[in-house]
C-alpha cells in the first residue's frame, strides 16, 4: 500500500463545509438504532464548539427509504424536500446539515436535479406552494453531520481526554472505517475524499491517533442495501453482505468499526449476533465481536463523555473491550440504567457472542 | 530563399516529416522538449505484431534524419505567433526562431491511470501500467512483484482511460489491445508457468497480423481472455490484488486474485499541445486531440494557414500509420510552401 497515493486522491475531493449556523435535520431511524448519537452531536456542537445549531420540530422524513424502495415517487420526494428547505428559510438559516446519509444523498440528488433541470425546481416550488403555501430558498451549503465532525476533528482532539491508542501498549488502535453508500458513491465530488478512498472517517481516526485498516471488501455495502433488508425474503443477502465484510476484515484484527450512516452500524453490529447464532461464527477477540461505533459516539468518547451517556449500552456487540483498550473508565452496574437511574432491564446474554 | 519549417515534437512523426521535408529541399528545425529524440518509441522494447525491437525502427528513423535537420533538444516553447505570413517562436531560453510553416508533431501522452481510482494505481503495490511493464522488458531485468517475487498470476486490464465516459474519453486508443496481447505473450515467455489473463470489452485487432497474434496468444500461450470490464480491485494482506469483474460471456460475477495487475493505458492529448494549439488558434476536438481542416481530404492542414498536423496529435495511431501520415504531411507542407 502506498499511502501517498491516497493522499493525492484526497486532495482532489475537498468540499466546502460551513463553520456555523446550521439547520440540522435528524434521521428517521437513528433515534431507535443508536439513540444517543444525535444528542451527542448536538452537545458537542453547542457545548464544546459553541456553534449555532437549529432544529425544527416540524421537520419530517425526507422520504428516502420510501423513495429508494420505489414507494414514493420522485415528484413527492422533491416536494417533501422543498418543504424542509422552506422550514430552513423561515428560520433564517442557509447551511443544511443532515444526520442521515440517505437523506444527504437524496438532498444532493434533488439539488443536482434542480441544477440540471430547472423546470423540476419550478415544479417543486409550485407543488409546495399549492400544498402548504410555503416558499423556500436553496441552501448555500449542504453537508452531512460527519463532515462537520471531520471539519472540527482537530478541535475535538484538542479538547479530548482520550486518544485511539492502546493505553497499555501505547500502540495505535486498528480501525475499520465504513462510510454509508449514499455519502459518496452517488456524488463523489460532494464528499470528503471521494468514493473510492473516502477520507471523512479516516481523517477523524488519524487525527485521534488510530490507524486505518484497508481491507479488500472495504468498499462493499454493510448489508442494509434497502431491498436486501426491507424485503424480508431478501434478508439472506443482507447477512451475506455483512458476512463478506467481516471475513475480509478479520485477518487485520480490527479493534472496532467506525461508521457514518444510520444503517451501517445497525447491521454491522446486529448481524454479528445473528451470524453467531446462525453459523456459530464470531469475530473479534475471544468471541466478543468487533465493536461498531457511530462517529458521534466516538467523538463523545474522545471528549470523555460517560460511555453509557453516549448510548453504548444499546449495542449488540459489547463495547467494554474497546473501552478497556483506550482506558476509558465505566461503571458496569450503570450500563442498563436509563435517565435518572431508571432500570432499563438487563437483556438476556446470547449463548455464543461473548460478553464481559 | 530556402524555406524553413518549425517541427514541434521529435518523435516518430517529427523525425519522419523532417527527413521527408529535407528530401524536398526544405530546411527544418525540430523542437524536442526531452533530452533525446524518438518520443515514446524510446521506451518501447518490442513492437507489435512482429515483436521486432523498437530500437530497430528508432535507429532507422535516426539514420534517415541524420544531418538533415537542426534538432533542438530540451526546447521548451514559450510563445508562438504569426506575423505577416511568418511564424515566430520564442523558446523559454529566450532564443527566437522563425519559420514559414509549423508542423505539430507533438504526439500524445499516456493516460494517467490514477484517474481510474477504482483500479488503485499509485496506491496498491502491484498495480502497474503497460508502459512500466515495457520498461521492465527493455531493462532486461526479470519481472517481479513489488515484494520481489516472480508473478505467478498476471492480469491485464484493457481500455484504461479509453472508451470510458467516466474519464471523459469516448475514443478508442487503438493500440492498447494488441499491446496487451503482445505483453501477455512476453510474460508467458519469461515465466512459462505463469497464468495470464486479459480483461477486455472487445478486442480491436484492426491491423494486419494483429488477429493472428491474438490467436497465437490463446492457442500457443494459453492466455485466457475474459470479456468484462473490471469494476474495482483491492489489495489483499499479502499484497496480491483482488479483482472484481463480470464475465459477460457467462453472465457471472467474478472475483479473483492476481499477483500483478497491468493497466493498458490509452492515449491522451498533452496539456502542452493544447496550450500551443490555443495560442495559434488551431482547432481542438471534443476528444482534445487537434482537428485538421477536413478529416478525410485535408487531414494535415488546419484552419490556420501554414500550420500542419502529423501523427498521433490528431488521435491515437500506430507506428506504421504515423510514419505514413508524417510523410504525407511533408508533401502537404511542400505544396503549401511552393504556392505561398
Amino acid at each position: 500500500m502506498i499511502p501517498e497515493g491516497k493522499r493525492k486522491i484526497w486532495q482532489d475531493y475537498q468540499k466546502e463545509i460551513a463553520i456555523d449556523r446550521y439547520f440540522y435535520v435528524r434521521s428517521c431511524v437513528r433515534q431507535n438504532f443508536f439513540p444517543a448519537s444525535e444528542k451527542v452531536f448536538l452537545k458537542i456542537m453547542r457545548e464544546e464548539l459553541a456553534k449555532d445549531v437549529y432544529e425544527n420540530a416540524a421537520h419530517t422524513t425526507c422520504s428516502g427509504i420510501g423513495y429508494h424502495s420505489d414507494i414514493v415517487p420522485f415528484d413527492t420526494t422533491m416536494t417533501v424536500i422543498a418543504r424542509q428547505f422552506a422550514l430552513m428559510t423561515e428560520a433564517g438559516y442557509r447551511n443544511f446539515v443532515t444526520s442521515c446519509i440517505t437523506s444527504f444523498g437524496l438532498y444532493s440528488e434533488v439539488m443536482e436535479t434542480w441544477h440540471h433541470f430547472p423546470d423540476e425546481l419550478k415544479k417543486a416550488r409550485k407543488y409546495l406552494k399549492q400544498a402548504t403555501g410555503r416558499e423556500f430558498d436553496l441552501p448555500e451549503n449542504i453537508v452531512h453531520a460527519s463532515d462537520i465532525i471531520f471539519k472540527f476533528r482537530k478541535e475535538i482532539a484538542g479538547r479530548g481526554r482520550y486518544r485511539l491508542i492502546h493505553h497499555l501498549t501505547g500502540k495505535p488502535l486498528q480501525v475499520v472505517e465504513h462510510i454509508g453508500c449514499h455519502y459518496s458513491k452517488m456524488f463523489p465530488s460532494k464528499s470528503v475524499g471521494g468514493a473510492e478512498y473516502p477520507y471523512v472517517l479516516v481523517g477523524m481516526i488519524e487525527e485521534w491517533g488510530g490507524d486505518v485498516i484497508d481491507y479488500p471488501e472495504r468498499r462493499h455495502c454493510c448489508g442494509f442495501g434497502f431491498r436486501q433488508y426491507l424485503i424480508k425474503a431478501n434478508r439472506g443477502y443482507s447477512l451475506a453482505n455483512s458476512r463478506k465484510k467481516f471475513e475480509s476484515m478479520k485477518p487485520y484484527k480490527p479493534d472496532f468499526i467506525l461508521t457514518n450512516c444510520p444503517g451501517c452500524p445497525m447491521f454491522l453490529d446486529r448481524w454479528q449476533y445473528t451470524l453467531s447464532e446462525m453459523e456459530g461464527v464470531t469475530y473479534g477477540d475471544q468471541g466478543r465481536g468487533i465493536p461498531v461505533l457511530t462517529y458521534e459516539e466516538l467523538s463523545g468518547l474522545m471528549l470523555g463523555y460517560d460511555p453509557w451517556d453516549v448510548g453504548l449500552q444499546v449495542h449488540q456487540v459489547p463495547v467494554e473491550p474497546l473501552l478497556d483498550k483506550i482506558g476509558i473508565p465505566y461503571d458496569p452496574d450503570k450500563k442498563y440504567l436509563g435517565k435518572e437511574g431508571v432500570d432499563l432491564g438487563k437483556p438476556a446474554m446470547p449463548p455464543r457472542l461473548k460478553y464481559p | 530563399m530556402k524555406k524553413t519549417v518549425l517541427v514541434i515534437g521529435g518523435g516518430i512523426a517529427g523525425m519522419t516529416a523532417a527527413a521527408r521535408l529535407a528530401d524536398l529541399g526544405i530546411s527544418t528545425v525540430i523542437l524536442e522538449k526531452e533530452g533525446e529524440a524518438g518520443g515514446h518509441l524510446r521506451q518501447w522494447d518490442r513492437l507489435f505484431p512482429t515483436r521486432r525491437p523498437g530500437r530497430d525502427v528508432l535507429d532507422y528513423l535516426s539514420q534517415d534524419l541524420n544531418g538533415k535537420a537542426d534538432i533542438r533538444l530540451g526546447a521548451m516553447i514559450e510563445e508562438i505567433r504569426k506575423e505577416t505570413g511568418e511564424f515566430i517562436l520564442t523558446l523559454q531560453s529566450g532564443e527566437t526562431l522563425r519559420g514559414d510553416a509549423i508542423l505539430f508533431a507533438t504526439g500524445f501522452e499516456l493516460f494517467d491511470a490514477r484517474k481510474k481510482e477504482e483500479y488503485g494505481y499509485g496506491i496498491y503495490d502491484n498495480v502497474i501500467t503497460s508502459a512500466e511493464l515495457e520498461a521492465v522488458f527493455q531493462s532486461g531485468r526479470p519481472l517481479m512483484t513489488d515484494q520481489g517475487f516472480p508473478p505467478k498470476r498476471v492480469g491485464f486490464v484493457h481500455c484504461v482511460g479509453s472508451r470510458d465516459e467516466k474519464v471523459g474519453n469516448l475514443y478508442c486508443s487503438k493500440v492498447c489491445c494488441v499491446t496487451g496481447v503482445k505483453q501477455a505473450i512476453e510474460i508467458r515467455e519469461m515465466y512459462p508457468d505463469a497464468e495470464v489473463f486479459g480483461f477486455y470489452m472487445d478486442l480491436r485487432m484492426f491491423d494486419r497480423f494483429f488477429e493472428e497474434l491474438y490467436f497465437e496468444a490463446q492457442q500457443k500461450w494459453d492466455i485466457k481472455f475474459l470479456r468484462g470490464r473490471m469494476s474495482e480491485c483491492a489489495e489483499n494482506q499479502d499484497h496480491t490484488i483482488l479483482l472484481k469483474l463480470e464475465d459477460t460471456l457467462t453472465s457471472r460475477p467474478l472475483k479473483m486474485t492476481v499477483d500483478l495487475l497491468v493497466l493498458l493505458v490509452g492515449f491522451v492529448s498533452s496539456a502542452e499541445t493544447l496550450r500551443l494549439a490555443t495560442m495559434l488558434g488551431v482547432g481542438i476536438g471534443e476528444d482534445r486531440f487537434l482537428v485538421p481542416e477536413d478529416m478525410h481530404i485535408r487531414a494535415h492542414t488546419t484552419k490556420v494557414p501554414g500550420v500542419f498536423l502529423a501523427g498521433a496529435v490528431k488521435g491515437p495511431s500506430c507506428i506504421p500509420n504515423v510514419i505514413a501520415d508524417a510523410a504525407a504531411a511533408a508533401m502537404r507542407i511542400h505544396q503549401y510552401l511552393v504556392h505561398s
